[in-house]
């Protein structure tokens, strides 16, 4: 079995692209007929396995992680084709392996999806972890905030380095208790955190319910985080280490980009200057990891800036509440043209009840400009209730883009769309300007 | 409390901000709306709910005062429509004991014909009793005969609702609990997609006086306005006699609610 199923993978890899097929099948096939596949291939590598899960900003998180390894020189495997689940790792161990199976690379960092990722950790112990955060997405896929919150616990459970997790989301911070009582020889447990400065523009779940004036809980005291971003400017953030602040610049747009940063830098620190979890001293220094970061670009989608007819074109996806008024926040409204668009499919949530939980009251002085998707009347109806002016409503996304770009033309544009919406969207975009080909 | 005025727009929780009021012809009256537990329950868009009877409330001339009440709050006097929402087991873990402890307060509105919407979590804790997967019973405060007994399957979807008194109502479900009405309630319809109240009558939500109870999200009001133009029509008319429609303009709930109902299950 082992000596083949690695070419034949392969095999059914170049098939499956040269018919244009879905990038998970070779992955399916391979772990039908060696399902050890691909824990042997990765229990080789010397720095081990990163997972990286959450709600939000785990692309933009991963491509950060990735890019601050790569600068120091270390070779780096990742899923980059977006398939977050355990198959779509395997296919992409299967681009990546040599036809005996050997992977040339010194760690993976590896985005999974919260459910997924506690499949892929059963069958891949990971030595290190970054747990983002825990928001309402796509409640009708998962149940429940706390059931997510679950399934980062046991991704943090199975992990044998470093635990990195998010101060700042009770949800995730109180996974540090299940790991430090549970197992005494278990895992570092590093933490990433905000300025208090910084705090309300990143409210969590529970916190955007307190009302104004009811009595806040007092704080309980925050443990000592390895990496906090103390200040966010205009192109440029501070963030402290090592008992030291230090500026950096920065090409990456919105607080919460900035905010993953911080998380990819405190998971970089545990792999490459720490050396988390393998008792010996890291590669590099921090100094260098910082330097990487101010060029990291965003990833697809995530602030991405296109160029038509000369102008700036944002796309900014929003997939649950929280990231889209961290959206609406992190970029505002002044001078842009805007578009938003929502589709229904699984990919993006398909209750819409989610658009009630968001306040578009940012949008109502210039309006929107345009309007569509599956769901585009479903937005339209919210923006009334918030007396925000709709200019044009298409359901159909091609032509919607093109009477936007027409409408717009003398103006920078903003457009916010879900997840399958954005794909389309991109996929329109390209044959005008140029779009970064994500395969 | 949060009591908005017609001059400022005031922060209500989950930082939700009502519109500032823009007409300048007078009010017709004022209607006060209590929305239950939002900090607590309000996981599926409950705010949707409570905002478009705010704002409907305007566009029919009347003026609205959004009141909240959460665990431990001063239940508040004169209240006229109430809306609750749904919440995860957290959630209504931390309601329960509140909640009982305001079973006559509600029982009494309700029995007076007050008009109340409940969705999901709340419908199920107005009923008789929760009986989890395990075996324990949380009691409910008995307002509808219903009861609701946990399930390992989980109702998912768009549903489509036929409803003698409403029409076609459109949401979504989410739910694991399954409930089944007793003689003392009617039911809101039956479902023409979707499974509604459970996976066995075809029957959704429930009716009693004035209330209405379902399960449906979406959020549930913004694309069925004849459901809060009842809730509205019932809190005036019980209030000041009559009531005076304005003339909303629901060209967009129209479109949202054709394009809604042709998506998949």
């Amino acid at each position: 079995m082992l000596y083949f199923s690695v070419p034949l993978g392969k095999l059914v890899r170049r098939v499956s692209r040269l018919r244009g097929g879905g990038s998970a099948l070779p992955g399916l096939v391979v772990e039908k007929i060696d399902p050890g596949f691909m824990q042997r291939t990765l229990s080789t590598l010397p720095l081990g396995v990163a997972v990286v899960s959450g709600t939000n900003g785990k692309t933009t998180t991963t491509k950060m992680v990735v890019e601050l390894l790569e600068s120091q020189g270390l070779k780096v495997f990742t899923n980059r084709t977006g398939s977050n689940f355990t198959r779509g790792v395997a296919a992409a161990l299967l681009g990546e392996v040599d036809w005996r199976g050997r992977l040339d690379a010194d760690v993976a960092v590896l985005e999974l999806d919260e459910a997924h990722a506690v499949h892929f950790v059963n069958k891949v112990p990971p030595r290190y972890c970054l747990l983002l955060n825990v928001l309402r997405d796509q409640l009708d896929r998962f149940g429940e905030i706390d059931k997510t919150a679950e399934l980062l616990q046991h991704i943090a459970s199975k992990t044998t380095g470093a635990v990195v997790l998010n101060r700042e989301d009770p949800r995730v911070a109180r996974i540090a208790d299940t790991i430090e009582t549970a197992t005494p020889n278990g895992p570092e447990v590093l933490y990433f955190g905000l300025d208090d400065s910084l705090l309300s523009t990143f409210p969590n779940d529970d916190e955007m319910r307190a009302a104004p004036g009811s009595p806040v809980p007092p704080a309980p005291a925050k443990p000592q985080a390895d990496v906090v971003l103390r200040r966010v400017g205009a192109d440029d953030a501070d963030f402290e280490y090592d008992g030291a602040t230090v500026t950096t610049g920065m090409k990456l747009r919105g607080v919460y980009n900035i905010f993953n940063a911080a998380a990819a830098l405190a998971l970089a620190r545990a792999i490459a200057v720490r050396g988390a979890g393998r008792g010996t001293s890291g590669t590099t220094d921090s100094a260098g990891l910082l330097a990487a970061l101010a060029n990291v670009a965003p990833a697809f989608g995530r602030g991405e800036s296109l160029v038509v007819d000369g102008l700036p074109l944002e796309l900014v996806l929003v997939k649950n509440p929280s990231g889209f008024r961290l959206g609406l926040k992190s970029f505002p409204a002044a001078g842009y043209a805007t578009m938003i668009a929502i589709n229904d499919n699984y990919a993006d949530g398909r209750d819409m009840s989610w658009l009630w939980d968001v306040e578009f009251d940012t949008l109502r002085d210039g309006g929107v400009d345009q309007l569509t998707g599956s769901r585009a009347y479903d937005m339209a109806l919210r923006l009334q209730y918030d007396d925000v002016a709709i200019g044009a409503v298409d359901t159909d996304i091609a032509p919607a883009l093109a009477a936007f770009i027409r409408g717009a033309k003398d103006k920078p544009k903003r457009i916010f769309c879900t997840y399958t919406a954005m794909l389309a969207i991109r996929r329109e975009l390209s044959k005008i300007t140029t779009v970064e080909v994500v395969s | 409390m949060t009591p908005a005025s017609p001059e400022t727009p005031h922060e209500l929780s989950f930082g939700h901000v009502l519109p500032p009021e823009e007409t300048a012809a007078p009010s017709k009256g004022t209607i006060r709306v209590l929305q239950l537990y939002p900090r607590d329950m309000n996981i599926y868009g409950d705010w949707g709910n409570a905002l478009v009877l705010a704002q409907r409330l305007r566009w029919h001339g009347y003026t609205p005062e959004l009141l909240e009440y959460n665990v431990g709050d001063d239940f508040p006097a004169d209240v006229d429509l109430i809306v609750g929402g749904g919440g995860q087991d957290s959630g209504q873990l931390v309601i329960q004991d509140d909640l009982l402890s305001r079973e006559t307060v509600l029982k009494e509105l309700a029995e007076d014909g007050t008009p109340m919407l409940v969705i999901c979590g709340l419908y199920q804790l107005f009923g008789k009793f929760f009986k989890t997967r395990t075996g324990s019973v949380i009691p409910g405060i008995g307002i509808l005969d219903v009861e609701t007994h946990g399930t390992d399957e989980r109702l998912i979807g768009n549903v489509s609702v036929s409803s003698a008194e409403f029409g076609t109502v459109l949401g979504y479900e989410n739910h694991s609990g399954q409930t089944t009405l007793g003689p003392g309630v009617e039911p809101l319809g039956t479902t023409a997609k979707g499974t509604g109240n459970n996976s066995s009558d075809g029957q959704e939500g429930a009716r009693y006086r004035n209330i209405v109870a379902s399960y449906l999200h979406g959020s549930l009001l913004p694309k069925n306005p004849a459901l809060a133009d009842f809730l509205i029509k019932t809190a005036v008319e019980r209030k000041y006699g009559t009531f005076v429609p304005g003339t909303p303009d629901d060209s967009y709930a129209a479109l949202a609610r054709e394009h809604a109902a042709r998506r998949p299950r």
